[in-house]
């Protein structure tokens, strides 16, 4: 982790991420790296408040501020550290070279605007193509994004969509620009399961198609499991493991990340059993972290836990576990 | 959206003379008489005939019917004579509705007066809301910097002193404290015989106008900054204004391209419904700068008991009031594509 391939289109430093609120510094993001090499889609999990998408906000400086406040940290992105970008610097790599889709496509349209405005914006503001190039280009997009009668779908306002073909077209206009890496923040958590699987396939034929870095927040493990080249599990604003999908899910070392597995149903067709959980409450993030977040919750949680927070440790290749219990010895990590 | 106008338009006719005979109900009701500014020296009996001659011996249907040929039949019929030079019919005895004090048709004072409520009661509307929507806007993106807590409280002060105080204050200030001969001087009294045929009349206009507009402005301001920074508020919390950010969008598009537009539906309708009013005057501020608009013809007919004068301006306020209502639906429907009438 943290080690920079040849190959990284995106390389995030110790990012640490807090928002300065009535009842105190909420640290959101601990200290966060990782690389996302080009062509690869490197999915983001755990439960919400674990810090997924402030990270990923926080790389083009979407969160308001106040209350947000990027305390450290570089982001590398073509030879530029985005965190020290003016506003109108970084401005030219929002949806021009990283494009992001956010989760509910029921809101994230304008409402008063057409589906054919709020594609070709990008278009003329960043590559600044004449109306009818845009337009044309627009065109292309939706049928890149499969939605059936471009051209004349063009003219409709949100409203007239179905949520699937939203996000469709919020995927178009994040696509609209050819950017090297595209942030899909839990891009069908709000959709149903067919939807879901629809917008599914098309990334993965986008990818394939265009070969831009994707990086993929979700709570789904299904979806990650399906999906995914690398997986990185978040936990109370700190990356907790990170491993190649199969690895992970075959052979996940922290003990959250077993915990969460063991959560999943099964669905062996035996008599339907009670849906399992994990004890006790997510982290308070107005503590500062000091500890590991996931002592109070862990079965092997032992003193050194609630006294010193665990780095994330190499374990083997590509698989990097933050705990000081290991768990293949069964013993304190040494 | 056509279809809809023209039956939102029928919907009217019923509406509004429903609204008439409820008028014309209430103000027989009142406990006034016609002939009670005359003077004491007039006897019961001659104050009987004159209350006879007046028309108020027919009972109150008759009366409103007369009311109705008077002000939808003969009016309108006037009006076409005067405008196109012709005759049409008997306009001899062509009984126009009329006041009860002056003896000339109201319809004709109401024209009189009208162009003095537009100019000081009008221009003050658009002031306030050339004030309003700006500082609505900067007051909502920079929330509780200084510029919105000082916005904030000129809008409590605006809004919560009544504007014969402002007025008087602003008299005090600018006729009374400055002597006449500074050019910071202004005329504390509206004169309406004034013309404006050159730059120095117009200037004359100007301070004329400067107080009143001031104090109403101040008035409208402090209510429409207040709504449109409370919408601008909703919006910009919404998902689509982080899209239009995640999307490279300057700050100036996001806020004065997708922001605004979403804001102004809500406030665009609180204006429309506000334009009556306008027609309506200010009747304080006239009273106070002695600006004869159409508030101060109305409050001078009550006193009087002016009855076809209080009736017909009461009924043109309601017309204008039904027509904005339809206006303020329209133009939610032009500016909102989610609401369609058909």
């Amino acid at each position: 982790m943290g080690t920079a391939s040849v190959e990284s289109v995106l390389e995030v430093n110790d990012l640490k991420t807090v928002f300065h609120t009535q009842d105190g510094t909420v640290h959101a993001v601990n200290g966060v790296s990782f690389a996302l090499n080009a062509g690869e889609l490197l999915a983001v999990v755990g439960e919400s408040g674990s810090g997924k998408s402030v990270t990923m906000m926080s790389l083009l400086q979407l969160l308001p501020s106040p209350p947000a406040d990027i305390v450290s940290g570089t982001v590398d992105f073509g030879g530029a550290n985005l965190l020290e970008l003016t506003p109108a610097e970084i401005r030219q790599f929002r949806g021009a070279r990283i494009g992001f889709i956010f989760q509910d496509p029921m809101t994230s349209l304008n409402p008063v605007f057409t589906v054919g405005f709020q594609i070709m914006e990008p278009l003329r503001e960043h590559m600044g193509m004449s109306k009818r190039a845009a337009r044309d280009r627009a065109i292309e997009l939706l049928e890149l994004v499969g939605i059936p009668s471009a051209s004349e779908r063009l003219n409709d306002y949100p409203h007239q969509f179905s949520g699937g073909m939203r996000q469709r077209v919020m995927i178009a206009i994040a696509l609209a620009c050819d950017p090297q890496v595209l942030i899909a923040d839990e891009p069908t958590t709000a959709l149903d399961v067919t939807v879901q699987a629809q917008i599914l396939e098309l990334i993965r034929d986008l990818r394939q198609k265009l070969g831009m870095g994707i990086i993929w927040i979700t709570h789904d493990l299904g979806v990650a499991a399906g999906i995914a080249d690398r997986v990185i599990v978040m936990y109370g604003g700190f990356i907790v493991e990170h491993a190649p999908v199969d690895e992970l899910f075959h052979n996940p070392r922290h003990p959250y990340t077993m915990a969460l597995l063991h959560t999943l149903p099964g669905h062996d067709g035996g008599e339907a059993s009670r849906l399992r959980s994990i004890g006790g409450q997510p982290p308070d993030l107005i503590q500062p972290p000091l500890s590991c977040p996931f002592a109070p919750r862990c079965a092997h949680a032992f003193e050194r836990c609630g006294r010193e927070n665990p780095p994330l440790r190499a374990l083997r290749d590509a698989h990097d576990v933050a705990c000081w219990w290991d768990t293949d010895k069964g013993e304190e990590w040494s | 959206m056509f279809n809809y106008t023209i039956r939102r338009l029928l919907f009217t006719v019923p509406t509004l003379l429903l609204i008439s005979f409820i008028i014309f109900l209430l103000l027989d009701l009142a406990p006034n008489d016609p002939t009670g500014n005359l003077p004491m020296t007039i006897t019961p009996e001659v104050r009987e005939k004159i209350r006879i001659s007046l028309g108020l011996g027919e009972p109150i249907h008759i009366r409103y019917l007369l009311w109705l040929q008077q002000f939808f039949v003969n009016e309108p019929l006037n009006l076409i004579e005067e405008w196109w030079g012709i005759q049409i019919g008997d306009a001899e005895n062509r009984l126009r509705v009329q006041s009860w004090a002056t003896r000339s048709p109201v319809v004709d004072l109401v024209v009189e007066r009208m162009p003095q409520t537009l100019w000081v009661v009008g221009m003050s509307y658009v002031v306030g809301i050339l004030i309003a929507l700006p500082i609505g806007i900067i007051s909502a993106y920079k929330h509780y910097s200084w510029f919105d807590q000082i916005g904030t409280f000129v809008s409590m002060v605006g809004f919560s002193i009544p504007t014969f105080l402002t007025g008087t204050v602003l008299i005090v200030l600018f006729s009374v404290l400055i002597d006449s001969s500074s050019p910071f001087w202004l005329p504390s009294i509206y004169d309406t015989t004034h013309r404006v045929t050159d730059w120095s009349s117009f200037v004359v206009q100007v301070k004329q106008m400067a107080m009143p507009v001031m104090v109403l402005a101040l008035f409208n301001a402090a209510q429409l900054s207040r709504f449109m920074r409370a919408s601008m508020l909703d919006n910009l919390s919404q998902d689509y204004v982080r899209t239009a950010r995640a999307k490279g969008m300057k700050e100036r598009v996001v806020l004065l391209v997708h922001v605004l537009r979403n804001s102004l539906i809500p406030v665009v309708t609180v204006i429309a419904l506000g334009v009556p009013q306008v027609f309506g005057g200010a009747i304080i501020t006239e009273q106070i700068f002695k600006v004869n608009g159409l508030g101060q013809l109305l409050i001078i007919g009550v006193q009087g008991a002016d009855i076809p004068l209080v009736q017909t301006l009461t009924f043109i306020f309601a017309v204008l009031i039904v027509l904005f209502n339809l206006i303020a639906d329209l133009i939610y429907g032009i500016l909102d594509p989610r609401i369609r009438y058909d």
